[in-house]
């Protein structure tokens, strides 16, 4: 097995007995970056003497017999949308393509005090507006299972470094479904934390209701480690929630006897794939089979999720984005005759077309004498939506369902149709308007793309959905297949 | 002709002094190097989030207290979007349908009568940094932008339309100032842009219920361009309407130099600032408990306080209420009262001479180089004898100038007054063989000339010798 | 129904300048997608309240204190004009 395929913990362990270097894990995978970059475009931007000078440091450390925390020296990529100190950070668009921040996020601090290796920051849909990867302003990310294919979004990036052995581990951000969706078509591990779990300062903000970020990992084992590392309040931002964070290793037990899943029938109806439905019903016999009651149940606001969803995330954007003006950072539009035409022609030429489109969108939700009608009937609808998830986990541990309702679609497929495109997240945004944890396992493949299967749970229960998802993993291998690169 | 009635509402904006910004922990002080104030969220970067200062809600419930408002129980912040240069992320975190506090009112005094006005609602918000054009901004080539300012803590005071009058709202602006600065929460300095204040006009036939449309006036940087402005505006208006015309709603900014208002041209563009709950914050629910801990810091506002003087103290209510107007000087009064407890006596001397001095040099009188003890100081020398009154004067002055005491200055200036009854007759008597003329007028009856001779006596010993026994001695020396 | 004139002038408050195609295409696009939202129009939420955030917390402060400021090379090194400490902008009006 190549070191670039093995998980952080399995690394881990092999640094602790000296068995390997951090130094030569990552060259391994940054010889594996070399090889296989083209064809993936995972990145938009490598750190590898940073991550080398890490790696270094890990081993002396290691060598002089001090501790090492367990994701040191482990090589993992940030989705772009993420500020590093010191690297630049485009959110993958044309009006900030050459800001480099003078601070690091939160959850960038965090992990750097893991001391991991960071790979490079990777690409995404503009401003994490997609589900597809296809409108970064840069370039699109393929799948690694099948490069005509599409590898998600809109951390498509993150998902496709760890799938393709890029990176061992990944941060993104989920807004609608923007870790689970991608997971799932690249065949790893995701989760979108309960609203408030992760810190989102440095978070460059898309949605700020809605907006999460979390890993993308090979197994569950480390999907918990980065999740260790993560979690917990941080004083800047004001809706990270006071929580105290368990020890997530310790929800890595293989038993799901008694454990009540619901399953939405509203999920398994709309449109989904009959290949698709007849993976997830395996999988839930499979967890039936090692003690899980499984019951169907109703989630009878589901369907509004989606408009709910595409009125408030633009409203929010609309907001968030105004201040690329090209007056403070980022990209400026030369000639213009004065500050009201340089803030036109600079937005007109820095931003892409989805993220006009949204802004237009939310611009016109919010303005004079549509409000009610549009944005403030969305949050009342939110509640409606937010409360069938409360009386559903009355009744039930975890929701589950397909984490989308095909696997991973072809470039260009829906990129003619705006509806088209927010209609592959309708499996997914219930969750963050909900604020609850999403967790996406592999659950198997339809013609050689992965199927990922959505846990759902109550908020701060991600222990919980670890402990689940651990126990399909026990039992299954998807998690052990690589895609031929 | 028809008869117009003023109809005025004042949005006032004030600085709020904490340490710290609203959202993030820059400081607010005020000038310095441009862009050295400012951390990455109130530069508004990609990613960064805003956190409330605490000391800035403490603040607002102070103030509003002070205005007699009702303090919300549940409040929260929205965004207020619109594009300018000196708004770092082109939108605005302020308050829109649940501010902090609404429903308050302040008294102020017209013609010794009281009347209330009305004080809508007060919010909190953050500052704007601040454009630096070369010339003005008609003809600047380009703006130059600070951030220090970006973030700044402001609190909104928006009165009902029930200001009647240019002067009645230079005196509602005067009052609220006043007891801004007894909460000691801003600096309220018009000058320096601490103390802000827009004004709605309209103006309608008397007798009518409805406003008629109101323009928003901007840009006034003094109490007494903001009674300019209005009056020029109202004439405005009803000169407009008396030849037929309409008025039409707009912004209008004061110009100073030429003594008008004008409109703001603005892109067309209605204002929609498509207000939304800020999802970066989350709300806040004020408990009664907090508004009472809050209340605790609230000192004697101007109007007890002024009562208290003409009770206790016996002063005129107008002299009270001159030294109510700010805290410092109901504090420097008090201060001195403490070392010397005539109340009459100080209050002239801080009405009369101290603010002269003041006023002349510029200073406020918390800069006051004379210290209440020190003034008190001068009041025992001038009851013992001392010195005399013409004297004290003097010394005063020197005081102000110099900071010393007075005991020093009359030591080192050789100022005591003379009481010896030895050397006084001597002079006395010089100046009787010299005077022959006013002796004979003062002894037939002339009073005046006494004060005369009294001079002469004064002009000898350099204002120095005791009065009162100067003319003891002219009556005995001529009369007997 | 969205019209042109609706998409100018939410243009001009975003501060996006559109071409004739684009105002087209915004405007059929904002049309289509609105249309298929109608459907949020049929429920009932006179009695709903609004979900603003989903956590329940509340009163999250911080304590007036002042903290490192960013340091001056930091504040402009990403600014695309500048005249000495200040950013520069074309003419306001």
């Amino acid at each position: 097995m190549s070191l670039y395929y093995l998980t952080a913990h399995e690394l881990h362990d092999l640094l602790l007995k000296k068995e390997i270097s951090a130094v030569e894990v990552n060259e391994a995978v940054f010889d594996r970056i070399e090889s296989v970059e083209d064809s993936v475009k995972a990145y938009l931007t490598l750190t590898r003497d940073q991550a080398m000078k890490t790696a270094q440091e890990v081993d002396d450390m290691i060598g002089a017999g001090r501790p090492v925390p367990p994701l040191a020296g482990i090589p993992i990529a940030i989705k772009d949308n993420i500020c590093t100190e010191g690297v630049r950070t485009t959110a993958a668009s044309k009006i900030i393509y050459n800001f480099i921040p003078p601070y690091d996020a939160t959850v960038v601090k965090k992990l750097a005090g893991q001391h991991i290796a960071m790979t490079g920051k990777t690409n995404l849909d503009e401003f994490a507006m997609g589900s597809s990867t296809e409108n970064s302003g840069f370039f699109a990310t393929h799948n690694p299972w099948d490069r005509e294919c599409v590898p998600g979004g809109s951390s498509g990036g993150s998902a496709a470094a760890v799938a393709a052995g890029e990176s061992v581990c990944a941060i993104g951000s989920d807004t609608g479904g923007s870790i689970r969706q991608p997971a799932a078509f690249c065949g790893v591990v995701g989760i979108k934390p309960t609203y408030g779990a992760v810190s989102r300062y440095g978070l460059i903000a898309f949605a700020s209701s809605l907006d999460q970020i979390g890993p993308f990992t090979r197994d569950v084992t480390d999907c918990a480690l980065m999740l260790n590392a993560i979690c917990g309040h941080d004083p800047l931002d004001s809706t990270s929630s006071p929580y105290e964070v368990p020890d997530f290793r310790r929800c890595l037990v293989n038993d799901v006897k008694g454990l009540k899943i619901g399953v939405p029938r509203e999920y398994m109806s709309e449109g989904i794939d009959a290949d698709v439905r007849q993976i997830i019903e395996k999988a839930m016999s499979l967890l039936e089979l090692n003690g899980a009651r499984i019951e169907e149940t109703s989630l009878p606001h589901l369907g509004f999720s989606l408009p709910v969803y595409y009125l408030i995330a633009p409203a929010e954007a609309s907001s968030n984005l105004a201040r690329y003006d090209g007056v403070r950072y980022g990209f400026r539009s030369a000639g213009a005759q004065d500050v009201v035409d340089m803030f036109m022609k600079t937005r007109s030429q820095g931003f892409g077309a989805e993220v006009k489109r949204r802004i237009m969108l939310g611009t016109y939700v919010l303005s004079a004498g549509y409000y009610d009608a549009y944005y403030l009937k969305a949050l009342k609808v939110r509640t409606l939506i937010k409360e069938d998830f409360n009386n559903a986990f009355e009744k039930f541990d975890i929701l589950l369902s397909p984490t989308t309702p095909s696997p991973a679609f072809r470039f260009g497929e829906k990129t003619g149709d705006p509806l088209k495109m927010y209609l592959s997240d309708v499996f997914t945004i219930a969750v963050n308007l909900a604020g609850i944890p999403g967790l996406s396992v592999p659950c198997g493949f339809v013609n050689g793309l992965p199927v990922g299967l959505q846990l759902m749970g109550r908020p701060f229960s991600e222990g919980k959905l670890l402990q689940a998802a651990y126990t399909f993993e026990q039992c299954t291998d998807h998690h052990r297949k690589h895609p031929e690169l | 002709m028809t008869q117009y009635e003023t109809v005025i509402g004042l949005e006032v904006h004030l600085e709020l002094k904490t340490d710290s910004k609203i959202f993030c922990s820059s400081s607010t002080s005020f000038g310095g190097k441009p862009n050295t104030h400012v951390c990455p969220v109130c530069l508004g970067l990609p990613g960064v989030l805003p956190v409330v200062n605490k000391k800035v809600v403490e603040d607002a419930i102070l103030v509003a207290l002070a205005l007699n408002c009702r303090i919300a129980e549940f409040s929260k912040f929205d965004r207020k979007n619109y594009y300018y240069p000196d708004m770092p992320k082109n939108y605005q975190i302020s308050q829109y349908d649940l501010p902090i506090a609404l429903n308050g009112y302040l008294e102020i005094e017209l013609d010794g009568e009281l009347k209330k006005i009305g004080i809508t609602r007060l919010h909190m918000e953050e500052d704007t940094g601040k454009l630096v054009h070369q010339g003005t901004i008609t003809t600047t080539p380009f703006s130059l932008v600070d951030y220090n300012r970006a973030g700044v803590p402001l609190l909104e005071i928006v009165s009902e339309p029930d200001l009647r009058s240019p002067e009645e709202a230079r005196i509602y602006l005067e009052k609220l100032k006043s007891i801004i600065q007894y909460t000691g929460v801003s600096d309220c300095r018009m000058e320096e842009g601490s103390l802000r204040c827009d004004a709605n006009v309209s103006v309608r036939q008397l007798g009518k219920e409805e406003f008629g449309t109101k323009t928003e006036i901007k840009n006034m940087n003094s109490f007494r361009s903001l009674q300019k402005a209005l009056t020029y505006e109202v004439s405005r208006q009803i000169e407009v309407l008396g030849e037929g015309g309409r008025i039409v709603q707009e912004t209008r900014t004061w110009d100073e130099g030429q003594g008008i208002t004008l409109p703001i041209r603005s892109k067309e563009e209605a204002h929609d600032y498509r207000y939304f709950p800020e999802p970066d914050l989350v709300p806040m629910i004020i408990e009664r408990e907090w508004v009472e801990s809050v209340r605790k810091r609230l000192p004697e506002l101007p109007d007890a306080r002024r009562e208290r003087y003409v009770r206790d103290y016996g002063l005129p209510v107008y002299d009270a209420g001159v030294l109510t107007s700010t805290k410092e000087m109901a504090d420097y009064f008090e201060a001195c009262l403490n070392a010397y407890s005539s109340p009459k006596t100080v209050s002239n001397w801080i009405m009369g001479d101290l603010s002269r001095l003041l006023n002349s040099n510029n200073l406020e009188i918390n800069e006051c180089p004379v210290s209440p003890v020190n003034l008190a100081s001068l009041f025992k020398i001038l009851d013992e004898g001392t010195i005399s009154g013409k004297i004290a004067k003097v010394v005063f002055e020197e005081m102000f100038a110099t900071g010393k005491d007075a005991g020093t200055i009359v030591k080192e200036k050789g100022l005591v007054q003379i009481s010896d009854e030895e050397s006084l007759t001597a002079i006395v008597e010089e100046v009787i063989a010299g005077n022959p003329k006013s002796v004979s007028d003062y002894r037939s009856g002339k009073d005046k000339a006494l004060g005369f001779l009294v001079g002469q006596v004064m002009k000898a010993t350099k204002g120095k010798a005791n009065p009162e026994l100067v003319n003891k001695l002219f009556k005995e020396k001529i009369l007997n | 129904m969205i019209k042109k004139s609706d998409v100018e002038h939410v243009a001009l408050l975003a501060r996006l300048e559109l071409t004739d195609n684009e105002k087209e295409i915004y405007t059929r696009q904002l049309n289509d997608i609105l249309g298929h939202f109608e459907s949020l129009q049929e429920l009932e939420t006179t009695n709903v309240e609004p979900m603003a955030h989903v956590l329940s917390l509340f009163n999250v402060f911080r304590e007036d204190k002042v903290d490192r400021h960013l340091p001056s090379e930091n504040v402009l090194a990403n600014c695309p004009d500048r005249d000495e400490d200040c950013f520069r902008v074309p003419k306001i009006v």
